[in-house]
């Protein structure tokens, strides 16, 4: 198979050459000629790593020991590097180090071409990608990291030892791994603030006239950073040359799959549309809302107002669950105009960001309900906020208080509120399902606010007006890999592509 | 309040004469070319117009000042937004294929706003302000005009009162208006101590060691602190809000505190015995007890809206716009006279257009005789527009502005002469 159109004879040398440090930044293209089956079995392997990392990233703090633990539980069942070995002639069983190099390294420029195609898919895997980079960096031994930086051109300015002394006490104060007694032997580097903002973000550094100073042992910022900004300059170039690749009918059915994997189900096609009335939404959402949605709109019940980031994230849970725009246009209205807002400030002001939400405006994109994921990780709540996660974002006092009202046993809170404390948000939230619908343990793996409602609803008997789906809606995209646009000579391979993409789904199903 | 002879029924009756005769345009288009140092800078910068009855006018754009200034004096806008710089002239974002058309530069901004502090203030709520709280917007100047300088060595920041609640912050360095979306929402985050929303009652958690940057933003709140929270806020007077701050401290302090407090009335008093037990705290347990810092923080620290300062393409309400609610200007704030700043004496729109009708002094007239003499060869409409703002209470505000703008222009001035250098190297 021709991997891309600049294909030229690669000689062992330079393979040896580019496998011979276990990491890299991905700078030069695979050459060789890969078969169908290594190409589909590296992508798919590598994309349940980095739903894993993905999914680790949710449970644990990032390069906790369980975090680490698990990823190299992962990293070792796919045939993935987990610990470089400083002598890889060392007889093993398995693949040998380079091989898992080599598998890093053509997965990885697979996944490219099926991430680059759209804004959500590309910021999706740099995070992943950025992630996956920063536990194998830590992981490497302090000859090895050198290395690296070595063979990439990475060099910082150390500070003078006056600088030191005269900036001891900022120093030691600012980062939680330096004390008074290592500063003195410790190398500090002098960057522009942009070039670390991990760092910024978090206040996890000495900030002065722009420049941050980084104690040697948290470079990994400013290699990471130069990782994610040469990812994501990559993305735009592979973007461009993405009409190419997708003349391939073998390939373009597979990535295409490959990219709408990550998102897992998706809530946003709406097979219900209609069958749920605007009366029946107050009982549901004391029955068969999450935490989260419940929430928002009982904040939307008292006080006939919502801020932008609640009216996003329960608008668009509603649309997920069936309402129409209609539907959502009347039930947004009539509790607005309950409030400070007249009926004509409400067409002017928010009647018009229901439609966007719908794709009737704008850019006309049809948004999706957001993920757990989504609702944990990106814009907390702020003062007078109501949305976001219940379990991540309220003081555990005040959710035993929530729990307490609703009628959760004091052991359930117990128990709840301890998965909380262990960052647990979204396990706190299924054993709050669990707990609710009087159910032993939850057969599924929840992501999803828009899950929770459906798996409510199946529990319950299935809401007698809402038409249930046996199968949660899937994308469009799976059907094309199937379409009557396949090639004859390429029937065999679709089929492998459909057998395999299956089998995708039903990891990320469990996932 | 002086405010109170403001009739936003008459706004469309004296925009006109605003936008006529006192509108600064020369100050806001030498600001917003920044020298011409960029190509195209003040030509692909986006500005919003909202009109009569909230008509939001997007994607508009001008080549020169006098094309802007006709553009205004015609639609006589109720208030003007500025966006970003984008890759081509927003008013034919339409022409251009899809995804081209991308804003590439902005100011830094910051947006405050004093609904974001309901929870901590007792005096008003929503859009209401009055001196006693106002005091927060006048610690939230000085945190981060601090921060913004000494920490991210930024040096031109213009402070804009909005013109009702809040105050905004245009900080215009080049480094500035090239950061990338994730450098303005690391620097946002960097500034920002108040997390969370209304389920969440302690809003600021410190851990050790306290980061410089916290330490040098409490040496601003501690000299406020006292005078703003506990008198005229009065925090610990009412048992509510009483109740509300000891929530804020661990639960063996608070019994104490609430016993305590039995005997002890005088809020400065009780203050006082929280700082104590603090301190007691600090010298038995290890790990960082901080709980009297972080009810300061909690009271007093800048709350930022962060989604402003985050995207590049956010629009902000312009400095000199009106505000169509109060009528008052949106004007430069100057710091060296930031604790006298009074948002109820700022001028609205009525006031300076009466005072335009008012006949001159003598002095005045003598004047403004002088300066046409001097400069009679300059255009007499331009030189008109000139005296007649400077008859009106906005002259002290422009006069703001130019200075800001003085200072700047020092700057374009290096980067004109590197630029003609490099040419003539070539």
């Amino acid at each position: 198979m021709q991997f891309s159109s600049r294909r030229k004879k690669f000689t062992t040398n330079s393979q040896t050459e580019l496998y011979s440090h276990p990491l890299q930044f991905y700078g030069q293209p695979p050459l060789e000629n890969i078969s169908l089956t290594e190409f589909e079995t590296f992508a798919v392997e590598r994309l349940k790593l980095l739903k894993t990392i993905e999914n680790l990233g949710v449970s644990y703090v990032k390069l906790s020991d369980q975090y680490i633990k698990k990823l190299e539980v992962e990293s070792k069942a796919l045939n993935f590097l987990y610990r470089p070995e400083a002598d890889d002639r060392k007889p093993q069983s398995g693949p040998t180090e380079q091989e898992k190099r080599r598998k890093d390294h053509i997965s990885h420029f697979i996944l490219r071409l099926a991430y680059c195609q759209t804004e959500d898919l590309r910021r999706w895997f740099i995070q992943q990608e950025v992630d996956l980079f920063r536990y194998r960096f830590n992981d490497l031994d302090p000859k090895q990291k050198l290395e690296l930086l070595h063979r990439n051109n990475l060099q910082y300015d150390t500070i003078s030892v006056e600088e030191k002394k005269a900036l001891h006490d900022k120093l030691v104060n600012s980062s939680y791994a330096v004390s008074g007694i290592t500063v003195e032997d410790q190398d500090f580097y002098k960057v522009p603030f942009q070039d670390a903002l991990d760092l910024v973000r978090s206040r996890k550094v000495y900030l002065k006239a722009g420049y941050v100073y980084i104690p040697h042992q948290d470079i990994v910022t400013i290699v990471l950073n130069d990782f994610r900004t040469r990812l994501s300059k990559a993305l735009a170039l592979t973007a461009r040359s993405l009409p190419a690749v997708h003349s391939d009918e073998r390939l373009q059915p597979l990535l295409n799959h490959l990219s709408h994997a990550y998102v897992g189900q998706d809530y946003s096609i709406q097979k219900n549309v209609g069958k749920i009335s605007l009366e029946q939404i107050d009982s549901l959402s004391g029955k068969s809302f999450p935490l989260c949605m419940r929430q928002v709109h009982q904040s939307l019940r008292e006080n006939h107002h919502l801020r932008h980031g609640g009216r996003m994230q329960y608008g668009l849970f509603l649309k997920g669950i069936g309402l129409s725009l209609e539907q959502a246009l009347q039930f947004w209205r009539s509790e607005f105009i309950k409030g400070k807002v007249d009926s004509d400030k409400f067409d002017k002001a928010y009647a018009y960001s229901i439609r966007h939400m719908f794709g009737k405006e704008g850019k006309r994109t049809d948004y999706t309900p957001y993920s757990c994921m989504k609702v944990i990780l990106s814009n907390a709540p702020s003062q007078g906020d109501h949305h976001g996660c219940p379990f991540r974002h309220s003081d555990p006092e005040l959710l035993k208080q929530k729990l307490q009202v609703y009628k959760v046993s004091p052991s359930g809170i117990i128990q709840i509120l301890e998965l909380v404390k262990g960052m647990h948000y979204q396990l706190a939230c299924q054993k709050y399902f669990e707990l609710t619908h009087n159910v032993e343990e939850a057969s599924f793996s929840l992501n999803h606010p828009n899950q929770y409602f459906i798996e409510s609803q199946k529990v319950l008997g299935g809401g007698r007006d809402i038409k249930r789906e046996t199968d949660v809606p899937q994308k469009p995209q799976e059907n094309s890999t199937k379409g009557p646009s396949a090639a004859p000579e390429a029937a065999a391979n679709t089929q492998d592509v459909a057998e395999m993409t299956e089998e995708l789904d039903s990891f990320f199903q469990d996932a | 309040m002086p405010a109170s002879d403001y009739d936003s029924a008459c706004l469309p009756d004296i925009l006109p004469l605003y936008y006529r005769r006192l509108f600064p345009f020369s100050q806001y288009y030498r600001w917003l070319n920044y020298g011409g140092v960029q190509k195209n800078y003040f030509q692909n910068r986006e500005f919003s117009f909202t009109l009569k009855d909230d008509i939001y006018v997007r994607y508009q754009s001008f080549t020169t000042q006098n094309e802007l200034e006709k553009e205004m004096q015609k639609m006589n806008p109720y208030k003007i937004d500025i966006g970003a710089i984008y890759s081509h002239r927003p008013n034919q974002h339409n022409t251009v294929k899809s995804g081209t058309f991308q804003a590439l530069e902005k100011e830094l901004v910051f947006d405050i706003d004093m609904t974001d502090y309901d929870d901590v203030r007792s005096c008003c709520s929503a859009a209401e302000i009055c001196p006693k709280c106002w005091t927060l917007m006048t610690i939230a100047i000085r945190v981060l005009d601090r921060a913004l300088r000494d920490d991210f060595g930024f040096q031109h920041l213009l402070w804009v009162y909005s013109g009702r609640r809040g105050v905004h912050c245009w900080v215009c360095d080049e480094a500035a208006r090239k950061l990338s979306v994730a450098a303005r929402s690391a620097v946002a985050e960097y500034l920002s101590l108040i997390k969370g929303g209304d389920d969440t009652m302690k809003k600021v958690v410190l851990s050790d060691p306290i980061h410089p940057f916290i330490r040098e933003s409490l040496v601003v709140v501690e000299r406020y602190f006292p005078l703003y929270a506990l008198q005229d806020q009065d925090i610990l007077g009412r048992k509510e809000s009483v109740d509300k701050v000891l929530a804020l401290t661990p639960e063996d302090v608070r019994k104490q505190l609430q016993q305590d407090f039995q005997n002890e009335k005088k809020p400065e008093n009780r203050w006082k015995l929280l700082k104590d037990q603090a301190k007691r705290k600090q010298g038995t347990s290890k790990k960082g007890q901080h709980f009297e810092k972080e009810i300061m923080l909690q009271y007093c620290y800048p709350r930022l809206d962060v989604n402003v300062s985050k995207g590049v393409n956010h629009l902000l309400k312009s400095p000199f716009s009106v505000h169509p609610k109060t009528g008052r200007i949106s004007v430069p704030i100057d710091l060296k006279e930031l604790d006298t700043f009074d948002p109820f004496a700022v001028p609205t729109i009525s006031m300076i257009c009466e005072e335009l009708d008012r006949p001159r002094t003598v002095e005045e007239e003598e004047k403004s005789e002088e300066t046409n003499d001097k400069e009679n060869e300059k255009d007499a409409a331009e030189s008109r527009k000139i005296r007649d703002y400077k008859r009106t209470s906005l002259a002290k505000y422009v006069k703001c502005f130019d200075q800001f703008l003085d200072v700047m222009a020092r700057s374009w001035k290096g980067e004109l002469l590197k630029k003609s250098d490099l040419q003539k190297d070539f």
